[in-house]
C-alpha cells in the first residue's frame, strides 16, 4: 500500500513541530487542509497519504475542526502529549491573534467592493484547493481491503448524499459510514482467514 | 440569559466588556456547542447564531456573518470565526470564552480518541474504520469543496474554481500563489 518510495521523516524536535504547523496554517486560507496535505505529506514526508486519511477519517467523525483535531493527533504521534499541545498552540496561537487583528480592522474595509472581490476570488481559489487534495488523496483507495469498485460506490453516494442531496452529515456518517465498516470489517476478516 | 443580552455590544469598535458570570455563560454554551461539531465548528454555526443575535443580541446579523468573512479571508484554522465572533460581542475576554468553549472538549476528545486507536491498530473493528471511511472522508471533501463553490452566486467564480483543483491535483504550484490570483481576479471584479 506504500506508494511513497521514500522513508519518511519525522520532526527533529518540538520547536520543529511548532514551527512546522504555525508556518502550514498562516499558508492556509479559507482552511487549512490542501496545505496541511502538501506540506506534511509531500514537503516535509512526515506521513504517508494513506496517514493522512487515516488522521482525517478520525478527525471527521469527533467533534471539532477537522484540520486542529489532526494536529492534536500528529503531534501526539510523534511527542505523545506534549507534541500534542504543541502542535495544536502551533495551530492556533500565531492564527488567531492574526484574525483578531484583522477583525479589529475590517469594519473599516467591509463596504470596500474591491475587499469583497478579493475575499470572493479567495473564497473560490480555497474551494478548487480542497477539491484538488481530494483528487490527489483519492489514490489511496486503490488498497483499500473494501475493493475500488465498492470504495467509488461508497464515495459517490456521500457526495451526491452531501453535495446534492444536502443531507445531514450525522445521517450519513451513521448510515453510510456505519455500513461502509460493517462491509470492510467482513472483507478484512475474510482477507484474515487466509 | 437576560443578563448576558445586556451586555458586551459596543457597536462598531468591537471592544466590549463582560463580567465573570456572563463570560462563563458564554464558555459554557460555546463549551455544550462543541460536542455537536461533528464535521467541524462550521456545521454548529446556524445554532451559534441562534445563541449569538436570536436569543441573547450579543451579535447582530451583520456582524455574525463578518465573523465567518473575516476568518476565511485569514490565514489558519476556520474554526477561528469562532473567536472573531467572541471578540466582536465582548472583547478579547469574550474571544477567549468562545475559542475554549469551542476547542476543549472537542480536543480532549480526538486526543483520547488517537490514544485509544493508535493502541489498538491491529484491531479488525479499527482497521475495519479506516478502511471504511476513508472513502467517505475522500468523498466529504470533494462535497465540501462543491458547496463552497455552489453557494456563491454569479457562475464566473466556478471558472476559477476548477482551474484550482485541477492545478493543485496536477501540479506543485505553490497554493499562496493560486490565493493571491483568486484575491486579485476578486478585486478586479472578474469573478
Amino acid at each position: 500500500m506504500a506508494q511513497d518510495p521514500t522513508p519518511l521523516a519525522r520532526p527533529g524536535s518540538l520547536t520543529e513541530l511548532f514551527t512546522a504547523f504555525t508556518l502550514l496554517a498562516l499558508q492556509g486560507f479559507g482552511g487549512v487542509l490542501a496545505v496541511a496535505q502538501r506540506v506534511l505529506v509531500e514537503e516535509r514526508r512526515w506521513l504517508t497519504r494513506d496517514d493522512f486519511i487515516e488522521i482525517l477519517a478520525i478527525g471527521q467523525v469527533l467533534p471539532g475542526p477537522n484540520v486542529v483535531n489532526m494536529s492534536l493527533m500528529i503531534g501526539d504521534r510523534f511527542f505523545g502529549w506534549r507534541g500534542a499541545a504543541v502542535a495544536l498552540a502551533g495551530m492556533m496561537c500565531v492564527p488567531t491573534v492574526l484574525v483578531l487583528i484583522l477583525a479589529a480592522i475590517y469594519m473599516h474595509y467591509a463596504a470596500d467592493p474591491a475587499v469583497a472581490g478579493a475575499l470572493k476570488g479567495m473564497g473560490a481559489v480555497a474551494a478548487g484547493m480542497i477539491v484538488g487534495t481530494a483528487l490527489k488523496l483519492a489514490p489511496v483507495l486503490r488498497g483499500n481491503p473494501m475493493g475500488r469498485p465498492a470504495s467509488l460506490a461508497i464515495a459517490a453516494i456521500v457526495f451526491a448524499g452531501i453535495a446534492l442531496l444536502r443531507w445531514p452529515l450525522l445521517r450519513v456518517l451513521l448510515v453510510v459510514g456505519v455500513l461502509a465498516c460493517a462491509f470492510a470489517w467482513m472483507r478484512l476478516r475474510a482477507q484474515d482467514a487466509w | 440569559m437576560d443578563a448576558l443580552a445586556c451586555t458586551g455590544r459596543v457597536v462598531g469598535t468591537a471592544v466590549g466588556t463582560i463580567s465573570l458570570v456572563d463570560w462563563l455563560q458564554l464558555c459554557g454554551h460555546f463549551l455544550l456547542l462543541s460536542f455537536a461539531a461533528i464535521g467541524g465548528a462550521i456545521v454548529i454555526a446556524p445554532e451559534m447564531h441562534r445563541l449569538m443575535v436570536t436569543q441573547t443580541g450579543l451579535l447582530t446579523d451583520a456582524q455574525f456573518s463578518a465573523s465567518i468573512a473575516i476568518a476565511q479571508a485569514a490565514p489558519g484554522p476556520n474554526v477561528l470565526f469562532v473567536a472573531v465572533m467572541g471578540y466582536q460581542a465582548a472583547g478579547l475576554a469574550g474571544a477567549a470564552a468562545t475559542l475554549i468553549g469551542i476547542m476543549l472538549p472537542s480536543s480532549t476528545l480526538a486526543f483520547a480518541a488517537s490514544r485509544w486507536s493508535s493502541a489498538r491498530q491491529d484491531w479488525r473493528a479499527i482497521r475495519a474504520f479506516k478502511a471504511g471511511m476513508a472513502p467517505i472522508t475522500i468523498a466529504l471533501l470533494v462535497a465540501t469543496g462543491w458547496i463552497l463553490a455552489a453557494n456563491t452566486p454569479g457562475k464566473a467564480h466556478l471558472i476559477l474554481t476548477a482551474a484550482t483543483a485541477l492545478l493543485v491535483w496536477r501540479t506543485r504550484v505553490h497554493l499562496l500563489i493560486l490565493i493571491a490570483i483568486g484575491a486579485l481576479v476578486g478585486a478586479l471584479g472578474w469573478v
